[in-house]
């Protein structure tokens, strides 16, 4: 038998928040949109280019000067998979 | 004003590319997406990060095509469950779903009603939100949360339950005055 509190209580500890830096680099998706656009364009035009993005996309976004944190690596995929 | 209306508002206003209605989206479901990636699914950290990236990637990205804004915690829930799984496959370790004791569901369950409990904190003063989220949701010590707050670490105790009897009467009276019997665990949402 566990009392109303302590239900309340295992419920708050149920979510923790997660660690440093995760919720902001998501919150940075739109400004990372925008810096993807030319990339998806020039993947979209450029056959080298998206060869190269396909072999190695994290080394292909550091070769345009965007540091590939796993939120820009995800958005990249959805982008490209859309 | 309801979790599912206040949802609906929400992606309203990220879908209309509000200033604020994005990061307020972010904020709404980051501990879920973790939760569910992390304590759910058992996730090393660096594929728990990948999956909670992943999910606001296409949260992000395919919010125009969700039919009933209302529906938003499900898809959110639908959608980090496929990554975990997908994240789980690729190490190798998907055996470990059927392993979970409560399985993906209760796990599932039992956030769902841990966010209305956590929506139910905006019910308080920011004292009492600050004291709470940082002793139960970040594992603050007294002697941190004290140091922090500029209190006596020997009255935190009794802040935080002080604090949990007014949450408790934010939450519905009814449910929560059922809570204990695992048979009859309150649906305080």
């Amino acid at each position: 038998m566990t009392t109303p509190e302590e239900r309340i209580a295992a419920l708050l500890r149920a979510l923790p928040a997660p660690p440093q830096g995760w919720a902001e680099a998501a919150k940075e998706l739109p400004v990372a949109r925008r810096e993807l656009d030319t990339i998806v364009e020039r993947i979209e035009r450029d056959a080298q280019f998206r060869a190269l993005v396909q072999a190695d996309l994290e080394e292909a976004l550091r070769g345009e000067g965007v540091e590939p944190t796993p939120a820009v690596v995800a958005l990249l995929r959805q982008r490209l998979a859309r | 004003m309801d979790a599912d209306a206040s949802d609906a508002a929400l992606v309203a206003r990220c879908l209309a590319n509000e200033p604020g209605a994005w990061d307020a989206l972010v904020d709404r479901y980051a501990r879920y997406v973790y939760a569910i990636a992390a304590r759910v699914y058992r996730l090393e950290p660096s594929d728990a990060e990948d999956v909670f990236q992943d999910v606001f990637a296409r949260v992000f990205e395919r919010l125009d095509t969700l039919r009933d804004a209302a529906s938003l915690r499900p898809w959110i829930a639908q959608t980090t469950r496929r990554c975990a799984v997908d994240a789980l496959r690729r190490s190798g370790r998907e055996t470990l779903v059927d392993a979970l004791p409560d399985g993906p569901d209760d796990g599932l369950a039992e956030l769902d009603e841990a966010m209305t409990v956590h929506a139910a904190l905006a019910g308080l003063s920011p004292d009492c939100r600050e004291i709470l989220d940082r002793f139960f949701a970040k594992d603050e010590s007294y002697r941190t949360i004290g140091a922090e707050l500029d209190l006596p670490a020997g009255t935190i105790a009794s802040r935080i339950a002080r604090c949990l009897a007014r949450l408790r009467d934010v939450l519905e009276p009814d449910a929560v005055s059922r809570a204990g019997k695992k048979s009859d665990r309150p649906r305080v949402g």
